[in-house]
């Protein structure tokens, strides 16, 4: 159990009053910073990094590590609140999140939201301090043949977001696909589809398309319905808590979602998105109210929500022990240690285990004040609902052009923002669901890059995906998930037919 | 000339030779430093750090850092060109990376239309094996490369930068077609250093900072560093001395605006020099484990013509230009 008493150590560490400060600054910054469209914590950090010339490593670190945290909990508050998610790991919190929000039940969904957070982020970095060595040894057993697997599984699950229309749900995926192939391909070095645009040679932002459709999109969308004077959101109704149903419906798939998004979130290549998916289909497919799907079902908020914070404590894992990163977030974190010197990497644990454990024990700290921070902030932030729709979307949209602007400061990136959301606003109007253009979009390169990976190692021999254990189980799983339902489906359609004759 | 006649000429002279270092600290009252690509990654830290050192030396008074990223550079040098041209206050940093892109994205705008100040610092690439690997040395690999060039697979950063560029350069120099290389691209060291610590890939080229905790564990071995001779501090073999004739170098750079005045580049090499000399300067390259490869003005301009030239050939033999 030395662990533990390293841990404690890292308590010592973490509890000074002075780091304990950097913590609440850095939740509270990584909140706000959530909860601004575009705005996101890798850009926050690198901002910050010129904090690594005054301040210790310890504290920096500390800082950081509040900041990625409060940006994935501040994410879920304007997906569930004004359907337009903060991160891109909290698109599919906007599925049933914003539906809930706009049935009066804002409240309990930011409240499971909250809390499964807590929950996810806490198992996580327990997970962090027992299994970080066995997780990373499997993480790193993953080839690109069997990320291309995992990304195969990943898209039998988009079925899950396509709604009612199985037709429009693929086009607006196919659309996601195209967006993502815009861009200097990595294994060429070509430009595709960048019709001579200097601008598009780095393809386009997942975040741009993401406020781009969703933000000025539903705005647009809201304005033209103006005047029909039907008012869509419905502020507040019964509780603001969660009730004693809401609670027996969350519990499990919090848990479902931490050991979905842990993992994963410790893969080298595995990101918070996947996650989301993954537990968002999974509890579709678990639940007893498969019924309320799409229309607001709290099982749908709980899951994908723990797993994307999940995802975030699984990314510390290989960046603390292998020195590896991740994600963006992680990569400009690790910029950050070697600005002070410090190598992060097998070492890491020997050379500054004051550095490791007190981080580790802050990220626990970080946990409970973003709870203590956010619970009672839940009733503050339904408020927002009460706004008159027209301010509340004119804000929105400042906020978005702003946070637009500032990922770039380029007028070719505003434009494509607005013409984007008039693409989405026509979606909205003709009933295409807008989602599986961002998870196209995230998915498709993705998977291209990994299976072109796979067939450049295997000089172009495709028995790497059913030779590999872990490619060929994940494959047989995608199988199974897309026709175990089609068979069911055509016996349950075939017994009634069979007592008619 | 009696003892006070001397003490006063002295003091003159002190003070004479202060008043240009005064008026040079005038000249730069107002820096701006452009940076191509996203903040965090090496040319930000480059400027960040300058920064951090001319105020501190107090070689000028305000300053201000602007990030354009994206493709190589490529996207914010043709913003640099327009919005400083004959602007003796501005810096942009960027390197060896920049000339490839520019090639393979056929950017309408190249170096040659900016100033260059001086290089900074560089760093050599290393290739690397799994431990577990059967390759032991360069000749080894070359061995591999010969028998079956497909077989042996390279990971490294995207297509047609610094990794791959050291790749062609190997298999040419091994006397097979660079085109024929498998070389496996990832975005960001981490993907790249996954797929070599989980064996998946026969080799990887990168920077020495990337490797060497991995190497240092056991995890990682080293074939050969891509500098002229050995480098202090580094345990490994040139590839030069396991008889490849091979060198490459990712070095780091400041340029000034196009069309500067003999002055503007003059005052901005100067201030780069001093820069360069100061002690929290070296400091922090110490910290930083960058390697000073100080060149400055025209020493520069010619040694970015012949890398030009040769990076240009390498990407023509990859299939990339």
């Amino acid at each position: 159990m030395d662990s533990f008493v390293s841990l404690a150590n890292g308590f010592a560490v973490a509890l000074t009053p002075v780091n304990l400060m950097w913590g609440l600054i850095g939740v509270t910054l990584g909140t706000f910073v959530g909860v601004l469209p575009g705005l996101g914590p890798a850009l926050t950090i690198a901002m910050l990094l010129p904090i690594t010339f005054q301040v210790e490593p310890t504290a920096a670190f500390i800082l950081f590590a509040g900041i990625y945290f409060g940006a994935m909990f501040g994410g879920s508050t304007t997906s569930i609140l004004i359907n337009t998610p903060g991160e891109s790991a909290t698109i599919v919190t906007a599925l049933e999140g914003h539906q809930m929000a706009k049935r009066g039940r804002g409240g309990p969904a930011l409240a499971t939201a909250a809390i499964g957070s807590f929950v996810a982020g806490t198992l996580g970095v327990v997970g962090i301090t027992l299994l970080a060595p066995i997780i990373v040894k499997f993480a790193l057993t993953f080839a690109p043949a069997d990320y291309f697997a995992l990304m195969l599984l990943a898209f039998v699950t988009v079925s899950a977001v396509l709604g009612s229309s199985m037709v429009r749900g693929l086009t607006a995926l196919v659309l996601g696909l195209l967006i993502g192939l815009v861009g200097v391909d990595l294994q060429t070095g070509q430009a595709r589809f960048a019709f001579g645009q200097m601008a598009l040679l780095d393809g386009i932002d997942v975040v741009i398309i993401c406020v781009g459709l969703f933000a000025v999109g539903e705005t647009l969308h809201l304005a033209s319905r103006y005047r029909a004077g039907k008012d869509e959101i419905i502020p507040i109704k019964g509780s603001l808590w969660m009730t004693k149903q809401d609670w027996a419906r969350s519990w499990k798939p919090w848990l479902r979602g931490a050991f979905i998004g842990f993992p994963i979130g410790a893969m080298p290549a595995g990101g918070a998105e996947i996650p989301t998916f993954l537990s968002y289909f999974t509890e579709k497919k678990l639940s007893k109210h498969q019924e309320e799907f799409g229309k607001g079902a709290i099982e749908g908020v709980a899951g994908p929500e723990a797993a994307n914070n999940a995802s975030a404590a699984g990314v510390f894992v290989p960046l603390l022990t292998l020195g590896l990163p991740t994600s963006a977030t992680a990569a400009i974190m690790l910029s950050a240690f070697q600005s002070y010197g410090i190598n992060p990497g097998p070492q890491l644990l020997v050379s500054q285990p004051d550095l490791v454990w007190g981080l580790i024990a802050s990220l626990y700290i970080g946990n409970i004040l973003l709870l203590v921070l956010n619970l009672p902030l839940v009733g503050l932030w339904v408020q927002v609902l009460k706004i008159p729709t027209p301010y509340l979307y004119a804000g929105i949209l400042l906020f978005a052009t702003i946070g637009t602007y500032g990922i770039s400061q380029s007028v070719f990136d505003l434009a494509l923002l607005y013409a984007i959301g008039i693409v989405g606003f026509f979606m909205r109007r003709y009933d295409f669901p807008t989602s599986p253009v961002i998870i196209g979009m995230i998915l498709g390169p993705f998977a291209e890059q990994q299976f072109r990976r796979a067939m450049t190692i295997s000089q172009g021999d495709l028995s790497v995906f059913y030779t590999r254990p872990i490619s060929a189980t994940l494959i047989t799983i995608s199988v199974l998930a897309l026709v175990v339902p089609l068979v069911l489906g055509l016996l349950r359609n075939r017994k009634p037919a069979s007592v008619s004759t | 000339m009696n003892r006070r006649q001397f003490l006063a000429s002295a003091g003159i002279a002190t003070v004479m030779s202060a008043l240009p270092r005064f008026a040079d600290a005038q000249t730069v009252k107002r820096l701006e430093i452009f940076v191509p690509a996203a903040p965090g990654g090496g040319w930000d830290q480059t400027a960040r750090v300058m920064d951090a050192v001319m105020r501190d030396a107090k070689l000028i008074g305000n300053s201000r850092i602007t990030n354009v990223g994206g493709a190589g550079g490529t996207i914010g040098l043709p913003q640099f060109i327009n919005q400083h041209k004959g602007d003796g206050n501005a810096l942009m940093t960027g390197g060896m990376v920049m000339i490839g892109a520019i090639i393979s994205n056929k950017s309408p705008v190249d170096l040659t239309a900016v100033t260059p100040i001086a290089r900074l610092t560089g760093e050599y690439l290393t290739i690397v094996v799994p431990a577990a690997s059967p390759l032991k040395s360069m000749t080894d690999l070359v061995d591999a490369l010969k028998k079956d060039v497909g077989a042996v697979s390279w990971a490294g950063g995207s297509a047609g930068g610094s990794d791959h560029i050291l790749a062609g350069l190997v298999a040419k120099a091994a006397g097979v077609d660079p085109i024929k290389v498998s070389y496996v691209a990832f975005a960001g060291g981490g993907e790249a250093m996954a797929a070599l610590l989980g064996n998946q890939v026969t080799c990887g080229v990168s920077g020495w900072g990337e490797f060497s905790e991995q190497v240092a564990a056991g995890n990682l071995r080293v074939l050969g560093i891509s500098a002229p001779e050995r480098v202090e501090g580094i345990d490994a073999p040139t590839i030069k001395e396991q008889g490849l004739d091979v060198e490459l170098l990712n070095w780091r750079a400041v340029f000034g605006g196009p069309d500067l005045s003999d002055e503007q580049k003059t005052n901005l090499v100067d201030l780069v020099t001093k820069m360069d000399a100061s002690e929290k300067w070296q400091s922090e390259l110490k910290t930083r484990s960058w390697t000073r490869l100080f060149l400055a003005g025209d020493e520069f301009a010619k040694y970015l013509e012949e890398d030009t030239q040769r990076i240009a050939g390498i990407l023509k033999d990859l299939g990339l230009a």
